[in-house]
């Protein structure tokens, strides 16, 4: 592999070979970085991304191959070397304790200490300079079991810095984040690049890749495929390189400029004179921490309408939907489907009036991980499979295997429990179970978070044809491109109002952004 | 871990061609269904052979020869009807605390007061016994007995699932606590009220007696074995039924396994965890009739005698499935029975020390057992991601 060779890399993986008992995670994968770079991964799920990285990080042992690390082969070492040798991860599932402030995380393990005990009070301060350096703002005082999912990101983020990271790898960071932070982000990286640092950054997202970084290696099916200069690189040579094929790519109409896209409104077929379905009014809610996180809100969704909200996690969409799921009380306000006031309606009383639900957390709230596919298949739902109390199952395999069939999951054994599948296809799951039934609203909270480029392709399709079938849809998402793509109005969320609700049409990347912010309040 | 681990694409290049596809899964099907078997069927056994091995090395250090003592063991439990019998006695007030045990862990409550909820399950029994008229055909006397002795080990199951539902008391210290409550106002109130004198015990019930085994197979003659163990195994089967082909059973289990997807699944998780602890409370209480109406014929002070956190056991070892738990509690009323019959060469204590091992080997084997069934969950997926991809290349 001469291609790869240089003089002195940061991070040099050689033929690593990596099994899980008869799964071959890695079977033949190189990486080379040089430092001070910004090194993209990209490939699927399940390219083995996330296990060289780990076997970077010191967290397995590889079962062949070499890892050099400022040219010292440092093959199989253990966290705490990696850490002292200045490597961090950064990892997709975040590994924080949730009952410790944001501080107390961070320094966890590395406390400084007066006398015998922990200084909160300096590691409090020593967190807040950090932030502000960073440009990573998180209140260091608040619980990470209260913080969003962006938040916590960003407090993993802090916590590598904190040990003296030099080398950061970056497992999937801006899946939880929104534009402006997704530019924060690049603006901490960028800075780490020019004190040396180096960056791997894993990512399914390619317009990304081409934004910040320097060098982009693909992976598929846990071998190195190739390796790209960005300049002069398309996504759509990355996308070929990852799945072996063309894909259809909806970020390619955005990715090069941040315009105006016009999306096919026109294609929905209910009229605009519609009565709407979803009626939401004054409804103001509170969060865990009990501010007031959704701030006297109304607005409607018609039929065959997608309204999407675009802003920054933790401006109050995650209580805005589970105040309209009913998963969270209401402070004030009413929230109206059709006709029918859910007042204090239970969560099975809603879904039952037609209300589909894709919840942001699949895998706290949306499946039930040691749960069959064809069980998760009926959740939310069990009350119509079966009489007198006793499940169908028979209905119940019936079911599955249709919908495996419909929405394509995979592998289709209906059997498998939903921990076993691939994020995507956890997913479809989701989507199944929540649009292949009789429903007039669905909410749908990060519909593609964590999902490779196919199950996406897959997820918006869905998602329009609902549209088109006079189905309301309230759209919530951390990745703008995908609002503007699908949305027929968006709006924009700040401080648990909605600051701006405009056409999608007369909306740019741009201007949405700058609401987000605030800026433009 | 999940992307590695999981290895595949849900964009595979193409489809494999149907015929195979359908091969693969069956085999797949196959594979995972046995692994769900070893899993079931693995730590018990792992469990019983390291208890033999301590057992061996301790039998050695009291200068006996182990075959010799497990011989005698097994003769003075499975060697006789009368051995059978008291097994099956014990067992079934094991099965009734395991199954109350198992219940409530499927609903991720712990319930450590089955010992209390048997007591008070036996005492209700006893007080209805003595108050019924005399002569009360047992076809009707049995029944409203079982019943009071659910009710009871019902309501005291309330009390801490009432807690756990309504201000998220902590139903571990609640149950805790609530065994010495329970048993010391049963104490007070049999000792101050009920008891015959010079004894622990009430006056003898006078209608609802279960008859023995002994009365229709003259073998058992002189054992406690009696007709409970029939109630017991029949609430085994509707425990089974009511987890695994009830909804209320599906919102059990996901109550248990991801409470904030049960909610968003449209479950009200308090309402499942009282109605849960009521349930697990009924199990234990129905334990209670075996001493009471099967055996001795009154309520007495300590009958329960750590059959209620034996339960705990049970339930581990049985790992929460109603059959497994009837399995489990043979074998500990197999151990319990057996350090009578081995006494006369080594202490009984040794099978107190055996039941000692095979749990803290379950206590070890269980979790690692899950971790290697999920392994083997994303093998079987992996494995069809490979075939899938080695097909079309």
């Amino acid at each position: 592999m001469t291609m790869f060779a240089s003089n002195a890399s940061a991070i040099r993986m050689t033929g690593v070979v990596k099994a899980f008992g008869a799964v071959v995670a890695n079977r033949d994968a190189f990486l080379d970085v040089a430092p001070g770079e910004i090194h993209a991964l990209v490939g699927e799920n399940g390219a083995g991304k996330s296990t060289l990285m780990r076997v970077l990080a010191g967290m397995y042992a590889p079962d062949a191959g070499t890892v050099q690390v400022n040219s010292k082969n440092v093959t199989g070492w253990k966290t705490q070397d990696a850490i002292a040798a200045g490597v961090g991860m950064v990892h997709q599932h975040f590994m924080l304790v949730p009952t410790l402030t944001v501080a107390e995380n961070v320094i966890l393990g590395m406390e400084p200490r007066k006398g015998m005990q922990v200084d909160l009070h300096r590691a409090v301060i020593e967190v807040e300079s950090l932030c502000r350096k960073s440009g990573l703002h998180v209140d260091a005082k608040a619980k990470v079991a209260d913080l969003s999912v962006g938040e916590a990101q960003r407090v993993e983020i802090l916590k590598a810095l904190y040990r003296g990271a030099k080398i950061l790898i970056l497992d999937e960071p801006t899946a939880v984040l929104s534009p402006p932070e997704v530019r924060d982000l690049w603006t901490v990286l960028r800075a780490l690049k020019a004190d040396g640092g180096t960056v791997v950054l894993i990512t399914h997202k390619l317009d990304e890749v081409i934004a910040v970084s320097d060098t982009i290696t693909v992976m598929r099916g846990g071998m190195t495929i190739s390796r790209f200069a960005t300049e002069g690189t398309t996504p759509r040579d990355i996308a070929r390189a990852m799945v072996g094929r063309d894909v259809q790519l909806h970020l390619d109409a955005q990715s090069g400029a941040d315009t105006c896209v016009a999306p096919a409104a026109t294609e929905s077929t209910a009229a605009p004179s519609a009565l709407p379905v979803l009626r939401v009014t004054n409804i103001s809610v509170m969060s865990d921490r009990g501010t007031r996180a959704v701030n006297d809100l109304s607005f409607e969704i018609r039929p065959g309408e997608i309204l999407g909200i675009a802003g920054v996690e933790g401006n109050g969409q995650t209580e805005l939907l589970e105040a309209i799921a009913g998963l969270r009380a209401m402070q004030s306000g009413s929230v109206q489907l059709s006709s029918q006031d859910f007042g204090t309606r239970s969560v099975r009383e809603r879904a039952d009036l037609g209300l589909s639900h894709i919840p942001e957390d699949r895998q706290r709230r949306g499946l039930i991980l040691d749960y069959s596919i064809a069980d998760n298949l009926v959740l939310g739902r069990q009350q119509h499979f079966g009489s007198f109390g006793a499940l169908d199952t028979a209905r119940i395999a019936i079911n599955a295997v249709e919908q495996v069939r419909r929405f394509d999951i995979r592998p289709a054994m209906p059997s498998l429990p939903a921990r076993a599948l691939s994020g995507g296809n956890q997913q479809k799951i989701v989507i199944a179970r929540e649009m292949g039934r009789e429903f007039s609203v669905l909410l749908a909270a990060q519909p593609t978070r964590g999902v490779d480029v196919g199950a996406i392709e897959f997820i918006h399709a869905q998602l329009r044809l609902a549209r088109n079938a006079g189905k309301g849809i309230l759209l919530v998402s951390a990745d703008l491109p995908e609002v503007l793509a699908l949305s027929d109005r968006i709006a924009v969320m700040y401080g648990g109002r909605f600051v701006t609700v405009l056409p999608a049409a007369q909306c740019t990347a741009e201007q949405l952004g700058s609401y987000m912010t605030g800026a433009a309040v | 871990m999940s992307s590695g681990m999981s290895g595949g694409t849900s964009t595979g290049p193409a489809a494999p061609p149907c015929e195979q596809q359908r091969k693969m899964q069956s085999t797949g099907e196959v594979r995972a269904i046995v692994q769900r078997l070893a899993g079931g069927f693995l730590p018990p056994l792992v469990a019983l052979a390291s208890a033999a091995v301590v057992g061996d090395l301790l039998i050695l250090s009291f200068g006996e020869a182990p075959s010799t003592v497990f011989r005698l063991l097994v003769e003075g439990t499975w060697g006789n009807a009368y051995g059978i019998g008291q097994v099956l006695y014990k067992a079934t007030t094991l099965a009734c605390t395991g199954l109350a045990f198992a219940l409530a862990s499927r609903a991720g409550l712990f319930n450590i007061g089955a010992e209390g909820q048997l007591a008070a399950g036996g005492f209700g029994a006893a007080l209805l016994g003595t108050l019924l008229p005399a002569g009360t055909p047992g076809l009707i006397a049995v029944p409203l007995c079982l019943l009071a002795a659910m009710l009871v080990g019902a309501g005291v199951g309330a009390v801490p699932g009432a807690l756990r539902a309504k201000f998220g008391a902590s139903e571990v210290i609640v149950t805790i606590m609530l065994n010495f409550i329970v048993l010391a106002f049963l104490n007070w109130i049999v000792s101050s009220k009920l008891r015959v004198p010079e004894t622990l015990h009430t006056l003898p019930v006078v209608a609802g007696m279960v008859p023995r085994l002994a009365d229709s197979f003259a073998a058992f003659r002189g054992s406690a074995a009696n007709f409970t163990i029939v109630f017991a195994v029949l609430a085994a089967v509707v425990s089974w039924w009511y987890l695994f082909r009830t909804r209320s059973g599906y919102e059990l289990r996901a109550v248990g396994l991801q409470p904030d997807a049960a909610e968003y699944g449209g479950v009200r998780v308090p309402r499942v965890m009282l109605v849960t602890m009521c349930l697990s409370g009924a199990l234990a209480g129905l334990g209670g009739m075996n001493f009471v109406l099967g055996y001795k014929g009154y309520y007495e002070e300590g009958f329960a005698g750590g059959a209620g956190f034996l339960g705990i056991a049970v339930g581990l070892v049985g790992r929460n499935h109603p059959f497994g738990i009837l399995g489990a509690a043979l074998l500990f009323g197999t151990l319990s029975q057996g350090g009578l019959a081995v006494n006369a060469i080594v202490p009984k204590q040794l099978t107190d020390i055996l039941t000692a091992v095979v749990i803290l080997a379950v206590a070890v084997a269980v979790p690692e057992v899950q971790k290697q069934l999920r392994a083997a969950a994303a093998n079987v997926t992996a494995a069809f991601y490979r075939d899938a991809r080695n097909d079309v290349s």
